[in-house]
């Protein structure tokens, strides 16, 4: 069973009359040789690490050793003003926790990549909270946004140093948007479209990390991610259509990846990093300072 | 093809899979390696290891990894405390510029009480995976995906035959075998299918030619 397009998926959807969610279990079982069983378990152990990482990140001290973070999901999530409404509010703010439990040496389920691990728990865990999805139907919302995380590896890349941001933040981001449509009872079509929006919202983002750490910008990108899967899956779920098919966005993504510099690929020379104030603190806090020449 | 599961996951200790996760993984290889509690451990980061170094918690995670911790372990957090408690000895060396190994590389020696000794070499290659590159000299090249048998022994004829008939005698099925040779000695690297009984360790010990047997177990 070859998954290398969202046709593929598409077409083994309509010949098993199954759903995404039936589809990516049924590509485990043959790849791996584990039962049907052992793969809905194993998704639910990851389902577990993210929730436990939105709670340890809005209650635990996560102030990170350079002192860059220091409790800032929590300060979201109990903000007193709303710029939107208050569980938009909540959902950036476990994108937050996490980030900062994943700077704080603390336990992170990395999806796709542990620098881009807030924003899955934060869209699994918002759509439990304010629309009352069940574990069993958030294991199926995992499986969904896997099958555009698998794509995406197979087609672009999900790492920081071979597609910066877009490939982490945008490749996370598409897949919370899938999984959202689909718990929203989307159709195929639409999770589709929200995938490609979500993409097309972070095309050629870079990747600066600041001295080169998994701090800043990352946990505001975390956050936004959250934001543009929540806007792409309401795009999508309103019957807007993706105007270029998911296949050639990926397609596209892995074009642009090519074409950023290798300063803006997780190497701290370029961009955010780079700059003066930047490098001001990688001499500060960091040991070393030959990162960037 | 990958797996979904190298999508939603894996499960780790932040903050980044190559500099943290991986490195964890480097120190408990080096502790199977050794095969007793070490003592003592000398720690050489380089390139991008050795610039980041405590940024990402590399040295907290190798060190946690030689106390045996694995990567999704939240102790890592407090590995160089626990190092005092436990009474590990630990330093690290830094070296900027190896241009022959992987950016993200460690040189592990390790001591134990009885003054043996292990040297190894690893790689971290991004999302967790490791490589190592080097045992006691020899250069080697295996990733720990499967379960490892690790051999030194003196380079006669007839040795290889001694040793595989030693699994096979418990129906274990041999994936992958390496042998390379200095001077005299020959270093086996062999992966199995399944897990190792003592009893072939054992067995492969006894042989009067044989230096060294190790088994290292994959961590997931």
């Amino acid at each position: 069973m070859e998954i290398n397009s969202f046709s593929d998926i598409f077409r083994y959807a309509q010949e098993m009359r199954a759903t995404i969610p039936e589809v990516m279990i049924e590509y485990e079982v043959r790849k791996t040789g584990k039962t049907r069983e052992q793969v809905i378990e194993g998704v639910r152990k990851i389902l577990n690490v993210m929730i436990e990482s939105v709670n340890n990140g809005l209650t635990r001290d996560v102030k990170s050793p350079s002192g860059l973070l220091n409790n800032f999901a929590k300060k979201v999530y109990n903000a007193k003003i709303n710029a939107l409404t208050v569980n938009f509010k909540k959902a950036i703010a476990r994108a937050m926790a996490v980030s900062e439990v994943n700077a704080c040496m603390g336990r992170i389920a990395a999806a796709p990549t542990a620098g881009s691990s807030g924003i899955m728990p934060a869209v699994i865990t918002t759509m439990m909270e304010e629309h009352g999805i069940s574990e069993d139907k958030a294991i199926e919302g995992l499986l969904v946004s896997s099958a555009i995380g698998l794509l995406i590896v197979k087609n672009a890349s999900v790492a920081g140093s071979e597609a910066g941001c877009m490939g982490e933040t945008g490749s996370a981001a598409a897949m919370g948007a899938s999984a959202i449509v689909y718990l929203l009872g989307g159709d195929n079509k639409q999770i589709e479209s929200a995938a490609c929006f979500a993409i097309q919202g972070a095309m050629g983002l870079i990747c600066d990390p600041i001295a080169g750490l998994v701090e800043i910008p990352c946990i505001f990108r975390n956050a936004i991610g959250v934001a543009n899967a929540f806007a792409s899956a309401q795009i999508a779920l309103s019957g807007i259509e993706s105007v270029i098919p998911l296949d050639e966005v990926i397609l596209a993504m892995n074009e642009v990846a090519e074409l950023m510099s290798p300063k803006l690929k997780e190497t701290a020379q370029g961009g955010l990093a780079n700059t003066k104030t930047a490098r001001e603190i990688q001499r500060r806090f960091i040991y070393q300072i030959d990162i960037g020449k | 093809m990958p797996s979904i599961f190298d999508i939603l996951g894996p499960v780790m200790i932040g903050p980044s899979s190559s500099h943290t996760a991986g490195a964890a993984k480097l120190g408990y290889i080096a502790r199977q390696l050794l095969g007793a509690e070490p003592k003592q451990a000398e720690i050489t980061l380089y390139n991008s290891f050795a610039r980041t170094y405590k940024g990402h918690g590399t040295d907290k995670a190798i060190v946690g990894g030689i106390l045996g911790m694995k990567p999704d372990d939240e102790m890592l957090k407090n590995s160089l405390e626990i190092a005092k408690e436990k009474g590990l000895r630990y330093e690290f060396k830094l070296i900027m510029k190896a241009p022959k190994l992987h950016p993200n590389s460690a040189r592990i020696k390790l001591f134990d009480l009885d003054g043996n000794k292990i040297e190894m070499v690893g790689s971290s290659l991004g999302g967790g995976r490791i490589e190592i590159v080097e045992i006691e000299g020899f250069k080697v090249s295996f990733s720990v995906a499967m379960h490892t048998i690790v051999i030194i022994a003196d380079d006669i004829p007839g040795s290889i035959a001694h040793i595989s008939g030693a699994i096979a005698e418990k129906n274990i099925n041999i994936a992958n075998m390496f042998v390379s040779r200095e001077e005299k000695l020959a270093n086996m690297i062999i992966e199995v299918d399944q897990d190792v009984p003592l009893e072939v360790l054992e067995k492969i010990r006894s042989f009067r030619w044989v230096h060294y047997v190790r088994l290292v177990e994959p961590i997931l």
